[in-house]
């Protein structure tokens, strides 16, 4: 028989029952939970007169709403403030492990603070009604996003009706060049497979590259699987797991320590599994990317020029570039270095953790941004990240360069606070979106690396970080 | 849940790939803690020349007229045509919530991003993979034929044409059963408790550091 593949081995452990036709019921370890996608499942609890399984399973803190200035003065659209609310009424009322209330210390993306507080950890399963509940696969936990219906049902059933996924393993094998992240593989990964590529999958991602990357760089890896098409990204917990997880609040203890990382360490790809599909990728061949389009697959190397529709033979598609090229305000053939930006945006789940904004605050040591760039927020992922980068005197840094420190929170990664984007206004972002309106309506997105955004910022224009 | 067994509805053609999450609800109609009332907002970008905001009364609002839901023709449309990877992005459910209340309850296109396709069959709307060439044909049709209807039965698992051509898709039998018969699901999983409290004592005896 086959060996099994990291993907397996989490199903497999988490498996209540299965029916003949393949549908399982699975074990649900960690609920995580954000304000936009909550209310209306425990409105269902309510109404059905149902209790929380297993509360103690729930992490939870208001992200999306939360204004990242003015916190003295609370929330002012009176929609998002009681959308926050609602979250404290809920919790207080069904209970939950850790809460972060808006202005908590601690509170931040949702994302980045359950890795930080040892919440996340290999083995687990997690789900959070929120896409990008991708990013815990980077501790090889099998982490997926759901829909509010699900929220429920894993509130009160502490487990989800679900089918196993087909596998794809993507190895990224050899060295990446100097200047190219974490980000950059991401995007050069999406540029290959499409947003669709991954439907259907669990990806893991393999390889020389892979293992070389922190684990915050595997965390913007495989927040960004979702991008691909992929419910959930994996990354094989090594030693570098183990080192980020020890000590960490809700880490194993003592002899539940030893146990666990002996446990950790069998969660691997055997060496005979089969995927389903296996892409590969060479390392030193990705340069730094930025997307040009309103999809994150329309993506293309620092050095390249924007499309032309006319070299696409497929009417479908050049029908779509030419619409993203006409919402994008671009020129076919545009150099992507000659592209000007009104803003730029380092945060979100994808790029806000501390070594990027280390990456971010090293470009701009020094410099100012261009006087044509209206505005550069720099937005921490959590109070932690807030506090350890304000240690290390990155906020006086930004603040000498002209760029805005923020509380933490979301963002303008998709503008549901006062952080947005005006019609028209063109953004480098960290983020992970560039859909047609998401950081605000008529607003143009380009996905970039925290250095690539940081570099956009000072020079006014994108350039290649490698020269920079 | 509503339940679904036949439908015999006007077909509206949406003519783009990657229709993303945000597209069919922008983000500040998520600040809603309701489940209901995000039909007049679904495609609002599309839809309105003005910004649409929470609350706001739509009847009034500006249109744009080329966009197909804004077309006499498709008025009352029931099922939505639609192109490759429908409803990638995020995992809203606020997505199939503004398209049941709008009143659509199939999708018919070539394939559909993994979480909005399960968030749909919670919600009584069919999401319906058929192949490319069926999608073309469909597109096709509609666009020659005003008041174009297509009947779909979930019990056989068919979708004809008003020539009486069909074509099949495939459900799994437990989403067909829910949808046949507007199951709550939760009540449906419930019914193991005693399973699932044996899984978890066995999970909490291999792993206690889960429970902490
Ligand atoms: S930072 Fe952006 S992508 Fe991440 S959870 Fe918040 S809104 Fe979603």
């Amino acid at each position: 028989m086959a060996g099994k593949t990291l993907y397996d081995k989490l199903w497999d452990s988490h498996v209540v029952r299965e029916e003949n036709d393949g549908t399982c019921l699975i074990y649900i370890d960690r609920h995580l939970m954000h304000e936009v996608t909550s209310p209306q499942a425990f409105e269902g609890m309510r109404l059905a007169g149902r209790r929380p399984w297993r509360s103690t399973s729930i992490v939870a803190n208001p992200d999306h709403n939360t204004p990242t200035d003015h916190w003295d003065e609370g929330i002012k659209d009176p929609i998002s403030r009681l959308q926050v609310e609602t979250l404290d009424a809920n919790i207080k009322d069904f209970g939950a492990l850790v809460y972060f209330p808006f202005k908590h210390a601690n509170q931040g993306i949702i994302h980045v603070i359950g890795p930080e507080n040892g919440t996340t950890l290999p083995g687990m399963t997690v789900v959070c009604g929120d896409s990008h509940t991708s990013t815990h696969g980077a501790f090889g936990a099998l982490a997926h996003g759901i829909g509010t219906s699900e929220v429920e049902h894993v509130l009160a059933t502490q487990t989800l009706v679900a089918k196993r996924s087909s596998r794809m393993l993507i190895k990224v094998d050899g060295k990446v060049g100097a200047g190219v992240t974490a980000k950059d593989i991401a995007l050069a990964i999406i540029g290959k497979i499409g947003t669709a590529g991954g439907t259907g999958y669990a990806i893991e991602f393999g390889g020389e590259a892979i293992r070389a990357l922190s684990i915050e760089g595997r965390m913007t890896l495989c927040n960004m699987a979702i991008e691909g098409g992929a419910r959930a990204g994996l990354v094989a917990p090594d030693e570098k797991t183990i080192e980020y997880l020890k000590g960490r609040q809700f880490a194993p203890k003592g002899a539940d320590w030893d146990k666990a990382i002996a446990y950790w360490r069998t969660l691997t790809s055997d060496a005979d599994a089969q995927f389903d599909t296996v892409i590969e990728l060479d390392a030193a061949a990705i340069e730094p990317q930025v997307t040009w389009g309103t999809s994150p697959e329309q993506v293309l190397s620092i050095g390249a020029r924007v499309p032309n529709p006319a070299n696409e033979p497929d009417p479908q598609k050049r029908a779509g570039i030419e619409r993203a090229l006409q919402y994008m305000g671009l020129v076919a053939d545009t150099p992507i270095s000659k592209i000007k930006l009104d803003k730029v945006f380092i945060g979100s789940c994808t790029n806000s953790r501390i070594e990027d904004l280390r990456a971010a605050a090293a470009v701009a040591k020094g410099k100012q941004k261009a006087a044509s760039v209206q505005q550069v927020l720099i937005v921490p992922g959590s109070g932690q990240v807030k506090r350890q980068a304000e240690a290390e005197g990155l906020d006086k840094v930004f603040i000498a360069a002209g760029f805005e420190w923020r509380e933490p929170g979301c963002s303008m990664c998709l503008a549901m606070n006062a952080d947005r984007l005006e019609p028209g206004e063109r953004c480098a972002s960290t983020s992970n979106r560039n859909f047609e309106g998401r950081q605000g309506n008529g607003g143009r997105t380009h996905l970039v690396s925290p250095e690539m955004a940081a570099a956009a910022a000072i020079a006014g224009h994108f350039v290649d970080i490698r020269n920079f | 849940m509503k339940a679904f067994t036949t439908l015999n509805g006007l077909v509206c053609p949406l003519d783009r790939a990657n229709v993303d999450t945000d597209a069919i609800i922008p983000k500040q109609f998520l600040k809603s803690i309701k489940r209901s009332g995000f039909g007049p907002y679904l495609f609002d970008e599309w839809r309105y020349t003005d910004q649409g905001e929470p609350g706001m009364d739509c009847t009034n609002r500006p249109l744009k007229k080329d966009f197909v839901l804004n077309q006499s023709r498709y008025r009352g449309a029931e099922i939505l045509l639609a192109r490759d990877n429908f409803g990638c992005g995020s995992s809203r459910e606020h997505a199939p919530w503004a398209i049941e209340d709008y009143g659509f309850r199939a999708i018919i296109a070539p394939s559909f991003a993994d979480i909005f396709f399960s968030n749909c069959y919670k919600n009584g709307v069919l999401p319906i993979v058929a192949s490319a060439a069926i999608v073309d044909q469909l597109f096709r049709e509609c666009a020659a034929t005003q008041g174009y209807r297509l009947r779909v039965d979930l019990e056989t698992q068919t979708v004809r044409n008003p020539a009486g051509e069909w074509f099949s898709f495939d459900i799994t039998p437990h989403r067909k059963h829910c949808m046949l018969k507007g199951l709550d699901e939760i009540g449906l999983t419930l019914q193991h408790a005693g399973e699932i409290k044996a899984f978890e004592a066995k999970h909490q005896e291999a792993q206690p550091w889960l429970f902490a």
